[in-house]
């Protein structure tokens, strides 16, 4: 494998679950997402309803990607957010570390007060996110018989 | 980079489908679209020409089923084929976890399949990644079609390093699950190493 696993436990995923779920509440949005740059979704709090998250932490991801290359491209070194304005919703995007802040608004909000929230929610994350991180770094997970102990028959039984 | 979530139980990985133009990258994943149940899948979002020639990329989103407790999920991505997308494809194969490469067999295509190879090696390694150690399948796909190369002669001018070699005709499904199930099984093998 290229690279270790990123790895999150129970507490650091409540931490994100805490810190996300209050920054939707303090800035009025209708949903918050945690998405790993890769497009995994790690966390998310609002009014979800039946929109389909794993595209969307997907596209979100390829989006940021696609833009981090265009300001390569005429000198930037990064756009560290990406706003997206609709007729009634709007999808503003900061960039922390290797993870994604998704925040989906509508007009009982506005751009500048998402702006200010996700800011100060953002240092949290980045911390938590920093210390999972260097936990994923530090534990085998070939030490844990969960993983250690998957056979030939348990991957097989996956096709079956 | 496999993602692993103890709290609600999950691993996650991404498989990259690679190959150049034309080759049935977008049909291998159409054909594990809809032969998959409902509620192992998530939607099949193409971003595509008006032509239907994938212009950024084809994800799909798949549960496997439970391994020791963790739910599995795949994501499927593709890259677009044609030479001058290369700066999209470089960043699909950020964060992969496993590679098929998906050969057309026709004579006429041979000089694509070399080129997309070597480029395939080259934007993996401009990402920090070494072929040599990822989970890889190599796909021979259009196997149906009257102007293939034999089986032997493709695999000795493609494959890298002992990887599994599988014949397929995406468009009917053939040899498209054991593809899969091929670049999956090592992915998930990998996990008792780290």
């Amino acid at each position: 494998m290229a690279q270790v696993p990123f790895i999150i436990h129970e507490q650091q995923f409540n931490r994100l679950k805490s810190v996300i779920g209050r920054l939707c509440v303090e800035c009025a949005a209708r949903a918050v997402f945690l998405v790993d740059r890769d497009g995994q979704t790690i966390a998310v709090h609002g009014d979800i309803g039946d929109m389909d998250t794993t595209s969307f932490a997907s596209l979100a991801a390829g989006n940021v990607a696609a833009t981090h290359s265009m300001a390569k491209l005429i000198g930037e070194n990064t756009f560290p957010s990406v706003v997206h304005e609709g007729e009634r919703d709007s999808i503003f995007i900061s960039v922390i570390g290797r993870s994604l802040l998704v925040v989906v608004f509508d007009e009982r909000s506005t751009l500048g007060l998402v702006k200010i929230r996700a800011k100060k929610a953002s240092h949290e994350v980045a911390r938590i996110l920093d210390d999972a991180a260097d936990d994923s770094k530090a534990f085998s997970i070939a030490q844990d018989s969960v993983f250690a102990d998957i056979s030939d028959d348990d991957i097989d039984s996956l096709f079956a | 980079m496999t993602f692993i979530n103890y709290a609600s139980r999950e691993i996650n990985c991404k498989i990259v489908y690679y190959g150049p133009g034309l080759c049935g990258k977008t049909t291998n994943l159409q054909h594990i679209y809809d032969s998959t149940a409902q509620e192992a899948k998530g939607k099949l979002i193409s971003l595509a020409t008006e032509t239907d020639r994938t212009l950024f990329f084809d994800f799909m989103p798949l549960e496997l089923g439970t391994v020791r407790g963790f739910k599995t999920r795949f994501h499927l991505y593709t890259v677009p084929g044609q030479v001058y997308y290369d700066a999209s494809r470089k960043l699909i194969l950020k964060g992969v976890d496993g590679v098929v490469f998906v050969a057309d067999s026709q004579e006429e295509r041979m000089d694509a399949n070399v080129e997309s190879l070597y480029n395939l090696e080259e934007n993996l390694s401009s990402q920090g990644y070494d072929l040599m150690k990822l989970p890889y399948v190599l796909q021979l796909n259009k196997r149906d079609l009257p102007n293939v190369i034999p089986m032997e002669d493709l695999t000795y001018e493609l494959q890298k390093k002992g990887e599994p070699v599988i014949e397929a005709v995406a468009s009917t499904g053939t040899g498209v699950f054991d593809t899969l199930k091929g670049v999956a099984k090592q992915v998930l093998t990998e996990l008792r190493k780290s």
